[in-house]
């Protein structure tokens, strides 16, 4: 309990690498000295990252530079080498969060109803069937999303599929959810349209969001603040704050304050690619 | 446009072709009649050998066959799982199954026979002993092959290992355990035909067909041939519904 208590005072106490957060903005995601390497690779040496609570953080880089190893490794999908990952002074196991994957066709059980896949990890956390039905139900309606839920996903568009898949992954009401490139295996109508359902939800919630996208203008579009990684071993190249007012719409897209960041962000890309 | 409303008969544009062929052969007699009686005189065969020693024999290899398919398919499919869902366990018996699988089963038989006797366990182990390794293979292979992205969305949920064996790798298997199944199936039809044949048998269709042939009782024995034949064809239609009830998923 003490030993807690420490390690929560010590990680506010540290200064974020990069500073992020306007004032009395406590950060949600604390990491610390992380590390990591791919055989001979090191994708991670010592670093340090700060989330802050109730943001979206799009995460943009060069292929290959560890976007996905980032959030895998804060969402306990893969082990960390070295390193602390903290969620307000509490542990993974501690906290509830959902993950969102690429490949909807492979992440969501084709041998379960739409309906029984995102009541799923309720039953995992062993909440008796009624009460599962009667959550499920409140998040559907909540979301207004209409899908007929009776369908088998295989029955279902990709983007209806992806629909799915996040809703399951806040029927457990996540307080952070991480999405890898959700929207890259979908045609771009799919992904205008999932944009905009991702922006209200995240408007709705609230919620601690941190998104990885290979489209920059989709990064900006969506974020409040987009992580810029460079090559690996990574480091934060540039953690790029975005004012734009919310809901944002194509009308932001031309915006000159919108335009100014996503050039900014694309330079500093650029120098990142050039720097290898 | 005319043409689509009679497409759903074509299956029995082969049926009837080949049985024109026969008929034409045996009344033009291109063939010694005594090696192929006409087809008349096979289907009457047939016909009245399924309502008496045919049927009865008929009834005892659809048995032994599901026995043995049942036996191998509860010994397999438990073991196959196992098997799966450890990659280095697989691995270092993946010899020793190759080997057996390769193996003719009835190479088998006087093993067998010594371990029991000539009765119908005999025909039951030895077709069960092939299709468990066909099962075991194809089950194994299905736990292994489990989407990893499946296996990692149950995990980042919560599940435990238990869970994610029951609820994600058994229901991955699946349609590759069907195929194990069907092809178990077909396999220990062929050997208990076999096994019918030749180890002091008293029954079955591989009795009956060798038996007809002992007396040159010519109609008969092709009517075994055809029940022999309507039997396998059926085994795997039936393993092929369930599958399409079952593993509704597979292949979408
Ligand atoms: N399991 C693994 N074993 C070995 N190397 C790996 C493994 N996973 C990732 N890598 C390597 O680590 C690096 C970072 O991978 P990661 O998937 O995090 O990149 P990414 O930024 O998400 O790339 P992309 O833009 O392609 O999605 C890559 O060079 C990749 O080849
Ligand atoms: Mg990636």
């Amino acid at each position: 309990m003490s030993a807690q208590h420490a390690l929560r005072v010590e990680s506010a106490g540290v200064p974020s690498t990069p500073p992020v957060g306007g004032v009395g903005k406590r950060p949600h995601v604390t990491v610390r000295a992380l590390s990591k390497t791919f055989g001979k690779t090191v994708i991670y040496d010592n670093f340090d990252l700060d989330i802050p609570r109730g943001e979206l953080i799009s995460v943009f880089g060069p292929n290959g530079c560890g976007k996905s190893t980032l959030i895998n490794m804060i969402a306990g999908l893969i082990p960390v080498d070295k390193g602390q990952i903290l969620f307000d002074g509490m542990l993974l196991s501690e906290i509830k969060f959902g993950y969102v994957f690429q490949n909807y066709r492979e992440a969501l059980f084709p041998w379960m109803r739409a309906f029984d896949n995102i009541a799923y990890p309720l039953k995992l956390m062993k909440v008796p069937p009624a009460e599962r039905r009667a959550r499920t139900e409140a998040l559907v309606a909540r979301l207004g999303i209409k899908l007929d839920l009776n369908l088998f996903p295989y029955q279902m568009s990709g983007g209806q599929q992806q629909l799915v898949s996040i809703m399951r992954s806040l029927v457990v009401e996540p307080e952070i959810l991480f999405l890898d490139e959700p929207f890259s295996a979908l045609d771009y109508e799919m992904t205008l349209f999932m944009r905009e359902q991702l922006q209200r939800l995240f408007m709705d919630t609230g919620m601690t969001m941190v998104l990885v996208s290979h489209d920059l203008e989709e990064a900006v579009y969506l974020a409040d603040r987009v992580l810029l990684l460079s090559r690996h071993p990574a480091r934060v190249a540039d953690f790029t704050p975005v004012t734009a007012a919310r809901p944002r719409t194509t009308v932001t897209l031309s915006e000159p304050d919108f335009v100014s960041t996503k050039a900014h962000c694309l330079d500093v890309f650029q120098r990142e690619v050039r720097r290898a | 446009m005319n043409m689509k409303r009679f497409d759903s008969l074509l299956p029995i544009v082969g049926v009837v072709g080949l049985l024109a062929i026969w008929s034409v052969a045996t009344a033009a007699q291109w063939v010694d009649p005594v090696l192929l009686p006409s087809p008349i005189a096979t289907f009457k065969a047939l016909w009245s050998g399924m309502h008496g020693v045919l049927g009865f024999d008929f009834v005892k290899t659809v048995y032994r066959t599901i026995m043995s398919t049942l036996i191998a398919a509860v010994i397999a499919i438990p073991l196959g799982i196992v098997l799966g869902s450890s990659e280095r366990l697989y691995r270092s018996l993946e010899f020793v199954i190759d080997f057996f699988r390769s193996t003719p089963a009835s190479a088998m038989f006087p093993l067998f026979l010594v371990l029991f006797g000539v009765g119908d366990e005999t025909k039951i182990s030895v077709a069960a002993f092939g299709a468990i390794l066909v099962i075991l293979f194809n089950v194994a292979y299905g736990v292994m092959n489990a989407r990893k992205t499946r296996l990692l969305a149950a995990k980042v949920m919560g599940a435990s290992r238990m869970r994610v064996l029951f609820d994600v790798m058994l229901l991955e298997s699946l349609p590759q355990t069907f195929v194990g199944l069907r092809n178990g199936v077909s396999l220990a039809l062929v050997i208990i035909v076999v096994a019918e044949m030749f180890i002091g048998s008293q029954d079955g269709l591989g009795h009956s067909v060798f038996e007809a042939q002992q007396l040159f009782d010519m109609p008969r024995m092709y009517a075994a041939i055809f029940a022999a034949g309507a039997l396998g064809y059926a085994l795997n239609l039936l393993f092929l519904t369930v599958e399409r009830r079952f593993v509704h998923w597979s292949g979408k």
